[in-house]
């Protein structure tokens, strides 16, 4: 069925690409025929557009969402047709497209980017009993515009071979000069690290976090790397001794490579908590399925979905009433940080000013 | 009585109104991103100056200078010796060599920060043997190594033709005058294929301006970091207008050195080269073959097998029947985009060659080829603001959502690509060849079909085909404006690239290429490369 599906589609595809293509094959002036052709593609494809389905605009990976919208359209049999992009890209994209936006979800991997769309007045608030119950208050906007679904820890990653656990406290100690040549970091550009120096902002106030960010910028043994991955892949080839990674990534990692000689520590248990970070979403303002859409993100923040996050994508679920998978579990239990998630949010634009003077690249 | 002059200008005024609006079209990104002007943030200006341009004003041009440097030497050499030497396998080499246009840079990117990773191969071995490992990401020449092998055949398959369109008795006369291949090189060929060169290296060089990818995953600072930062991190679009547009300035005066360099010069067509001109010893022939193969072995060979090791471990967890949608989507955008915008580059040629053509007509054609070194996001934005406020002024979806968006950014964006290779033909053409149709009495439209059709056919063929690869390659305009359901390979290899999966991006990087080989073949096939 899936295959008749999928041959339907690429026959169509390619008889709107064919025709156009003989139109301007044929055409001796092909400035004007090859404009009208781009009109015509226009009105083919608006046809082709799925109006019955639920659009969700996610920024979160495909990979990493498709398996729980497969299963909340095998439950519900509501149709799902996603459109994955980059967070600023989409929510550009729902500016742009206004009341005519066929968009009724908008699912981002951060808080700061959820933040950032609620902000441009994209959704409409959720009177949800069942999110108030499943997830707590720190997870979700105030004005219930969006919610978390996912948390993960953005934490302190280190060598087993070459540093005690006993050495290690907080984001802040990472600054002193005793890891001098031994740290390494992800490039400041990603949405994470602005969300953590956000948090750090609202915690201590700039010129605290500014210091510092000037410490770990003395303490970095390499450039900053592009990926979590590879901040992990240089502490097990001895280049550096300690890092800051996603526990989701970690994850990833311990799942390639069992054996790897690296560990978790949870910063700053003694104080704020440590910084989590969620993946959410919220309803679209425009959207013309709203009861369905509030009821997909619902489903979202309950059985099975719940457990797929930790199961499927190393994550913590946001719905403190489930339990981790046992892998998880065996990374300890850590005290969060419980400062909300909008704050971080409006903060992120200081935070990246503040590391880019640093000049943490 | 009606004047010349003003008969003519009576019959122009359509083809003007056509081209205007042309004009328009192709301009309406840069003139979107123009007005960004009027709004401006100086708070944002002066933290930028404070703190990142200088930075990144040297990394950009320390990374033009290396991918000047290395897209020269590759393009230029590999060129110069597959023309002039003969040796074993030059044939199959000269056709081989163009293949890495087929890889994306991104795409080689990862796989050579997968192959040079702490953990892989080549650090173990370096450590085993005693030497410190090297860390490609430091400094410039891992994104410029990156870019110029990936960018070289466009300036090797614009140095080949030129080359091999060199006089032989030119070449003769030389020798005969006591001049070796170094001297023939330098003092004749090189100058000869100047203007050639110079055209391929300012696409390579508009092609960085422009990347994204590949200087993202070194975590290499460039001017388009600046533009996303203003953009994603401050959320300023007037700021990252105003970069952009400082960034086509820049491509601007690029594009007018080419110019210059070229002057008033025509090529046309002289007595090809029939056979290599200089004989080598046996020794010295296998040499050379060696040298090549192993030069393909590096830049090819290595990333394929790579990449084909990933794919081996991946494939059960990745592989299923959605691969052949987005294979058929990535083949579609291709095919449709290729065919428009090469019949637009071939109308605005045509109208360029016309004796009569306007310095307005040629200027104007000169600016809207500039899109190309716009970055893609960028480029996609100016278009989506736009077509969102035409939406809304005609209370109409027909301006976003379909195919249209998405096909005015490959236009805009490939049209320079597509202009190059049809003009090169228009100007082999000569003059004496029309001169003569025209004066028994052929009609415009046997002139079209049966003098200028069959001559531009092998630049309309390999514009076509440029086109079709590069669309192909595409990652930023298809991720932004591409409509439900039309997610290509391109797209399926960031999604999990993003998430460091590289190994799982491995399968569609590997289509990819195939699609890009299959081009180039069918380039080979259709008499379009030698």
């Amino acid at each position: 069925m899936k295959h008749l599906v999928n041959l339907f589609n690429t026959t169509r595809k390619w008889s709107l690409a064919l025709g156009l293509s003989a139109v301007s094959g044929l055409s001796l002036s092909p400035g004007l025929v090859g404009f009208m052709a781009l009109g015509s593609i226009g009105l083919s494809s608006q046809v082709m557009a799925q109006d019955e389905a639920l659009v969700i605009y996610s920024s979160r990976k495909e990979p990493l969402i498709k398996p729980f919208l497969d299963a909340f359209s095998k439950e519900t049999g509501i149709k799902i047709t996603l459109y994955t992009g980059k967070d600023g890209a989409l929510i550009e994209r729902i500016k742009s497209e206004g009341a005519s936006t066929p968009a009724d979800i908008l699912m981002m991997a951060d808080a700061g980017n959820l933040g950032y769309a609620a902000s441009q007045g994209l959704f409409s608030p959720m009177q949800s009993p069942i999110l108030e119950k499943n997830i707590p208050a720190h997870l979700r906007d105030p004005q219930n515009l969006w919610t978390g679904l996912s948390i993960r820890a953005r934490t302190l990653v280190y060598s087993t071979e070459r540093v005690k656990p006993s050495e290690l406290s907080t984001y802040e100690e990472l600054a002193d000069p005793k890891w001098q040549g031994r740290l390494c970091l992800r490039s400041a550009n990603t949405v994470y690290n602005k969300s953590l120096i956000a948090s750090q902002i609202a915690h201590n106030g700039e010129a605290k976090t500014e210091q510092m960010v000037n410490g770990w910028v003395k303490n970095l043994a390499a450039k900053p790397f592009a990926k979590d991955a590879e901040v992990m892949s240089a502490i097990l080839a001895n280049r550096c001794d300690v890092g800051i990674v996603n526990t989701y990534y970690f994850g990833q990692e311990m799942a390639k490579q069992p054996e790897a000689k690296i560990a978790l520590f949870w910063a700053n248990q003694d104080s704020t908590g440590t910084h989590i970070n969620v993946s959410g979403a919220g309803v679209i303002k425009h959207s013309d399925q709203k009861a369905n859409a509030q009821k997909l993100i619902e489903w979202l923040s309950r059985d099975p979905a719940q457990t797929l996050y930790s199961e499927a994508n190393f994550e913590y679920p946001a719905n403190p009433n489930f339990a981790v998978s046992p892998q998880i579990a065996a990374w300890g239990e850590f005290k969060a940080d419980t400062l909300n998630l909008g704050k971080v949010a409006q903060l992120q634009e200081n935070a990246v000013r503040l590391m880019q003077k640093a000049g943490l690249q | 009585m009606l004047s010349n002059t003003l008969k003519h200008r009576l019959t122009q005024w359509p083809v003007n109104l056509v081209m205007g609006f042309l004009l328009i079209i192709l301009l309406l990104p840069t003139l979107q991103l123009l007005s960004g002007w009027f709004d401006s943030d100086p708070q944002l200006w002066q933290h930028f100056a404070d703190t990142l341009l200088l930075d990144l004003i040297s990394n950009t041009l320390l990374l033009l200078l290396g991918v000047t440097f290395g897209t020269l030497v590759l393009g230029v050499g590999l060129a110069w010796l597959v023309v002039m030497f003969e040796f074993p396998g030059r044939r199959w080499l000269s056709w081989l060599l163009l293949l890495p246009f087929a890889m994306p840079a991104y795409v080689l990117a990862f796989v050579f920060l997968g192959v040079f990773d702490y953990s892989g191969t080549v650090q173990n071995t370096l450590s085993q043997l005693g030497w410190t490992p090297i860390d490609i990401r430091e400094g410039v020449w891992g994104p410029a190594l990156v870019l110029s092998l990936v960018f070289y055949p466009y300036v090797y398959i614009l140095s080949k033709t030129a080359f091999a369109n060199q006089s032989i008795t030119l070449i003769e006369t030389a020798q005969s005058l006591g001049c070796g291949a170094n001297c023939i090189f330098w003092r004749v060929s090189l100058p000869l294929a100047r203007p050639a060169i110079a055209a391929g290296l300012s696409l390579a060089l508009m092609e960085t301006l422009a990347d994204f990818g590949t200087v993202e995953l070194f975590n290499y600072a460039t001017f388009t970091t600046a533009i996303y930062s203003a953009w994603e991190d401050f959320r300023s679009l007037a700021v990252a207008a105003q970069l952009s547009s400082l960034l086509l300035l820049f491509a601007l005066l690029l594009l007018g050195t080419e110019r210059l360099t070229r002057g008033k010069r025509r090529y046309n067509q002289q007595a090809r080269l029939s056979s290599p001109p200089f004989t080598l010893s046996r020794k010295a022939q296998w040499g050379m073959s060696l040298l090549l193969w192993g030069f393909l072995a590096l830049t090819l060979g290595i990333p394929l097998l790579q990449l084909s090791l990933w794919a081996a471990q991946t494939l059960s967890q990745e592989w299923d029947a959605r691969y052949i949608d987005w294979f058929n989507s990535t083949l579609i955008l291709s095919v449709l985009a290729a065919l428009i915008t090469v019949a637009l580059a071939l109308f605005m040629n045509a109208l360029q060659s016309q004796r009569h053509a306007s310095r307005w007509l040629r200027f104007s054609i000169e600016v809207g080829k500039i899109g190309y070194a716009l970055p893609g996001i960028v480029l996609a934005i100016g278009i989506m603001g736009l077509l969102a406020t035409l939406n809304n002024w005609l209370n109409t979806q027909w301006f976003l959502g379909g195919l249209f968006a998405l096909m005015l950014a490959y236009l805009v964006r490939f049209i320079a690509v597509a202009y190059g290779p049809v003009q090169s033909r228009f100007l082999s053409i000569k003059p004496n060849i029309i001169e003569a149709a025209r004066n028994m009495g052929a009609s415009k439209w046997r002139m079209a079909w049966q003098i200028y059709l069959p001559l531009l056919k092998p630049g309309i063929l390999s514009a076509l085909l440029l086109v079709f690869m590069d669309v192909s390659k595409e990652l930023p305009a298809t991720y932004l404006l591409r409509p439900f359901g039309w997610d290509t390979l391109a797209i399926r290899i960031f999604e999990l690239s993003a998430e460091g999966l590289y190994e799982r991006a491995a399968i569609p990087s590997l289509l990819l290429l195939l699609i890009g080989i299959l081009g180039l073949w069918l380039m080979k096939r259709l008499g379009v490369i030698k």
